[in-house]
């Protein structure tokens, strides 16, 4: 089965849906269209660049220039993760808590299933190492980001309950336990629901991407089967490491809830 | 060899208040007072190292720096001037099944299953009281314990301070507004003003 190739005027006519609904939003006085348009000229131009980054790496196979394209996601995505917490650490703990457990989630998982399960020759082969890593890095910031901005609001909102507790002669450990198992499974529900509805309620978009590309279907579906299980064990040691990492950083060495260690959005 | 409930405050002092020296003999109960916003509150928290501060404290020979801060709290107990309550029943907030204290403080055993959510402030305030005591702490540091209660009860909880300064010999640093009760509990008194403690009349 061959693939159909798009053309530029293909993609015009579903450009051209975006501007219909921007104009319904001008008319209902909705106030989303700005944002809606320059959403859509982002990804048009992210995904063009991205686009012709890849087939430049794909070209070359150089073992530096995939981890600096490496390096770099994993840079937006520590950014974005802080990004989307209405209080977050200031300083350097605030980046630094994402971009370790990212690290150490996305890019094990990475590096394991490349070498261990999918096997390329070399594995750091790029058509499979980058979007993989693009996979596991995007699910695993969504957990690490809900997580955490569920730990620092409960904690803030929460301070007195948490400072009483510390009263009582509760370690910082004992004191946040509730809030922090709540964080945990705040950030790793949204994996464990994708799976269980995964093929009864929606078709994932790597399999329907390798489908319409021209896979067979079967090919499809255990290539989505890795992936999800991947992003769901990057997801979850991920969240589990931040959160880790973050309730310790609300406490001093003397136990005491630090809440002015936290920067507010404004 | 200092007494083991005797509390010693040296240079006690942060941004907001201080420096503050004091040392408080076991079993005695010293009051403080002074106009709010004075830093009382403030000096109670620093006292029980929930807040960063310069100076340190003593129980007897040991220093607070030197003990791990989740005990030096079990030892030197601070009561809130508003008590938090983050279970259901009250029962799930106490460590064993029964308190010593609950009948000096006009409770049976019956609390243990009562809702949190049905308490009134004065309620509140007697079981964190009792729940405080659980740790059979050294030093008590009062934040206006008797704020919310009628004479009644106000009674029954010094009547239970008195108690543990005179049985057990802990230590009591009390924060009042009433010069009555001043007179009722403290062997000396203190005002807090200007961030600094003055000995004043009883």
């Amino acid at each position: 089965m061959n693939m159909i190739l798009l053309s530029v005027y293909d993609l015009s006519l579903a450009a051209g849906l975006i501007l219909l609904l921007a104009l319904l939003s001008f008319r209902m006085k909705l106030n989303v269209e700005k944002q809606l348009i320059i959403a859509a000229v982002r990804t048009a131009v992210q995904l063009v660049l991205i686009g012709l980054v890849l087939k430049y790496l794909f070209e070359q196979v150089n073992f530096w220039l995939i981890t600096l394209l490496a390096c770099i996601m994993l840079l937006a995505a520590g950014r974005e993760v802080m990004a989307r917490q209405h209080r977050h650490f200031a300083g350097g703990w605030g980046f630094g808590i994402g971009i370790i457990s990212m690290f150490v989630s996305s890019f094990t998982v990475t590096v394991l299933a490349l070498t261990v399960v999918v096997q390329p020759d070399p594995w750091y082969t790029p058509q499979y190492a980058i979007p993989l890593l693009g996979m596991l890095l995007g699910n695993t910031m969504n957990g690490i980001a809900l997580g955490m901005d569920r730990l620092t609001t409960s904690a803030y909102e929460q301070r007195q309950i948490i400072e009483s507790r510390l009263l009582l002669g509760e370690t910082w450990s004992q004191a946040i336990a509730d809030i922090r198992y709540n964080s945990m499974r705040i950030g790793m529900i949204p994996m464990i629901n994708a799976m269980a509805a995964a093929g009864i309620v929606s078709l994932p978009g790597m399999m329907t991407g390798q489908i319409l590309a021209g896979s067979p279907p079967v090919e499809a579906v255990k290539y989505q089967i890795l992936i999800m299980f991947l992003i769901t064990a990057g997801t979850g040691f991920g969240t589990l490491t931040a959160i880790w990492f973050a309730s310790k950083h609300l406490f001093d060495d003397r136990d005491r809830l630090r809440l002015d260690r936290f920067k507010a959005k404004k | 060899m200092p007494e083991t409930n005797h509390l010693l405050i040296k240079q006690l002092k942060t941004a907001l208040f201080g420096p503050v020296d004091l040392s408080v003999n076991e079993g005695e109960c010293v009051c403080l007072s002074g106009v709010s916003g004075s830093g009382k509150t403030l000096l109670l928290r620093s006292i029980a190292d929930l807040d960063p501060h310069e100076g340190d404290v003593m129980l007897g020979n040991e220093t607070c720096s030197a003990m791990d801060a989740h005990e030096w709290r079990r030892q030197v107990g601070l009561l809130s001037s508003e008590s938090q309550w983050w279970f259901e029943q009250v029962g799930q907030h106490f460590k064993q099944p029964t308190s010593d204290w609950f009948e000096k403080l006009g409770f049976n055993n019956e609390v243990m299953h009562w809702q949190v959510s049905r308490l009134s402030s004065g309620e509140k305030q007697r079981l964190a009281l009792a729940r405080l005591l659980e740790n059979n702490p050294k030093v008590l540091l009062l934040d206006e314990p008797t704020a919310n209660l009628d004479k009644e009860n106000t009674a029954l909880v010094e009547n239970l301070v008195r108690c543990l300064t005179e049985k057990n010999n802990t230590t009591v640093l009390w924060v009042s507004h009433d010069a009555d009760q001043i007179k009722r509990v403290a062997s000396r008194h203190f005002r807090f003003s200007q961030g600094g403690l003055e000995e004043a009349a009883i």
